[in-house]
């Protein structure tokens, strides 16, 4: 099986930075934002994203959770998925804020239906946009569209996106692979 | 780790592996977070319908278990002896498939004989979850005690744990006997000898008679009350409640004698003055009211890791 490389590892932590410059440049001091990120792998992405805000801005209390989704999957009985939930971590009110969704990957647009379902059980936010690494084009089974995208790409039926982290596999790097015919 | 129960039905704890009770405990961390949110509900269960079948006397269990079944989003329906068809003679079998008829999926089932719950699992299509069957188990309850002991410790392995009072009546005794030696922790049954049953030493627990050697010993001491309304009319089993409550009962004397601190559990309800005094079960060695809490998440585990084996087509 032949491995495409997306983003090699100097390209991935260019493009964290470059959605992190964005961010700021479009909502300064990130005084209303809250940076909430998707369980399990999204949150290696918002863990970075905090941290890399952190030191471009030099404020250290970037409001921030996690969430886990499990419970408001959409495909629960319908095929066997991970049952038991990841730890959701939101010590405060999603009320009037600016949440800014993030995950790894957007591909059928599931997942962030499930996280917005999950989401809105914590307040009524003042909006929610979505960051994500890498969007899947052409894939979606739901209107859902990201804000911010680290790369586009346009994989087939039976491609598969890797994204990789240097915290759970010893590497940033995103590739793809294609099913053997 | 394993992310599916290894059983179909919750009849008891005696069919449940090490892995399936730790896998209920992991998945009710999630409950409590989720019951501490502002809005205090998933949509896990929307789709499925349970029944809460009670053929016996109940209000914290029932409470427990219709709130869990509602945080899940599931459609509930109540059933209890009192108000029902059983008093015109239908039987327990007849009852149950008549409510199956309108299409539950689940039900959760308490009756006064034991194995109640085993044989509607033998002889319905929908899940059931024993929620007490006369003296045999009580799982939930025992599944409770377990992630309250954890919450408290950090584990349950290595403890010991005390259950003291009328064992031989008890299910919620079983059922923690077997919860508890399956994870690790040692167990001492502590009552008048008329109390304990016969080979309960068999089951690799301690037996004492003298409670303050038991809660010398104990981490933790699981208070049970003296069941009235199953000794029947046949010889006492004690000569008097108030010669009971001076060898059994705990109270701040004697609690105080122990010189070390114990963690004082009780599954309800209370008799306030007879096997626990009034000042201890409210005091902050008891975790009584974080059993009860807990209860409603270790319920919604169960509930929503059975849902997970059921086929969305509704066949079992």
């Amino acid at each position: 099986m032949r491995a495409l490389t997306i983003l090699s590892e100097p390209a991935f932590g260019l493009t964290v930075q470059r959605l992190c410059r964005q961010l700021v440049e479009d909502r300064g001091d990130l005084g209303e934002t809250a940076l909430v990120g998707l369980h399990p792998r999204g949150v290696f992405f918002s863990r970075r994203l905090r941290t890399e805000l952190a030191r471009m801005t030099g404020k250290a209390d970037i409001t921030y959770g996690e969430l886990d989704i499990t419970f408001h999957r959409d495909d629960f009985r319908q095929r066997p998925v991970k049952a038991v939930p990841g730890t959701t971590l939101l010590n405060f009110s999603v009320d009037d804020r600016r949440v800014l969704l993030i995950d790894d990957v957007l591909y059928t647009g599931r997942t962030i239906r499930a996280g917005l379902d999950a989401l809105m059980a914590f307040g009524r936010p003042r909006s929610v946009e979505l960051m994500v690494l890498i969007d899947r084009r052409f894939s979606r089974e739901l209107p859902i569209q990201p804000d911010y995208v680290g790369r586009a790409v346009d994989a087939l039926n039976g491609q598969h996106v890797h994204v990789e982290w240097l915290e759970s596999d010893g590497k940033d790097r995103v590739t793809m692979t294609r099913d053997e015919q | 780790m394993s992310e599916t129960l290894g059983t179909q039905h919750l009849l008891g704890i005696d069919d449940l592996t090490k892995d399936d009770i730790e896998l209920i405990l992991r998945t009710a961390d999630g409950f409590k977070e989720v019951l501490a949110r502002p809005m205090r509900k998933v949509p896990s269960l929307r789709d499925l319908t349970v029944a809460n079948i009670f053929f016996e006397n109940s209000t914290r269990t029932r409470l427990s278990f219709e709130l869990a079944e509602k945080r899940l989003s599931a459609d509930v329906v109540n059933f209890s002896a009192a108000a029902s068809s059983t008093k015109k003679g239908e039987t327990l079998l007849d009852t149950v498939n008549n409510i199956l008829a309108m299409k539950v999926d689940l039900v959760v089932l308490r009756h006064q004989d034991p194995g109640a719950a085993v044989f509607l699992a033998r002889n319905t299509k929908a899940r059931i979850v024993n929620a007490g069957d006369g003296a045999h188990e009580h799982p939930t309850q025992a599944l409770l005690d377990a992630y309250s002991i954890k919450e408290k410790f950090g584990r349950v392995a290595g403890l010991k744990v005390a259950i003291v009072g009328d064992i031989l009546h008890s299910r919620v005794a079983w059922s923690n006997v077997l919860c508890l030696r399956k994870l690790g922790a040692e167990v001492m049954l502590c009552g008048p000898v008329t109390l304990i049953p016969k080979h309960a030493a068999e089951l690799g627990v301690r037996i004492s008679h003298d409670l303050d050697e038991a809660l010398r010993w104990c981490d933790v001491a699981n208070m049970l009350r003296i069941q009235m309304e199953r000794q029947g009319g046949g010889p006492a089993y004690f000569p008097s409640l108030r010669e009971y409550t001076m060898l059994y009962g705990l109270n701040r004397e004697r609690y105080d004698r122990i010189g070390k601190e114990v963690v004082i559990m009780h599954p309800g309800p209370i008799n306030r003055g007879v096997e626990l005094s009034s000042d201890l079960a409210d005091s902050a060695e008891s975790i009584i009211l974080q059993q009860v809490e807990n209860g409603v998440a270790v319920r919604m585990a169960v509930l929503y890791l059975l849902a997970a084996g059921l086929d969305r087509t509704g066949n079992p």
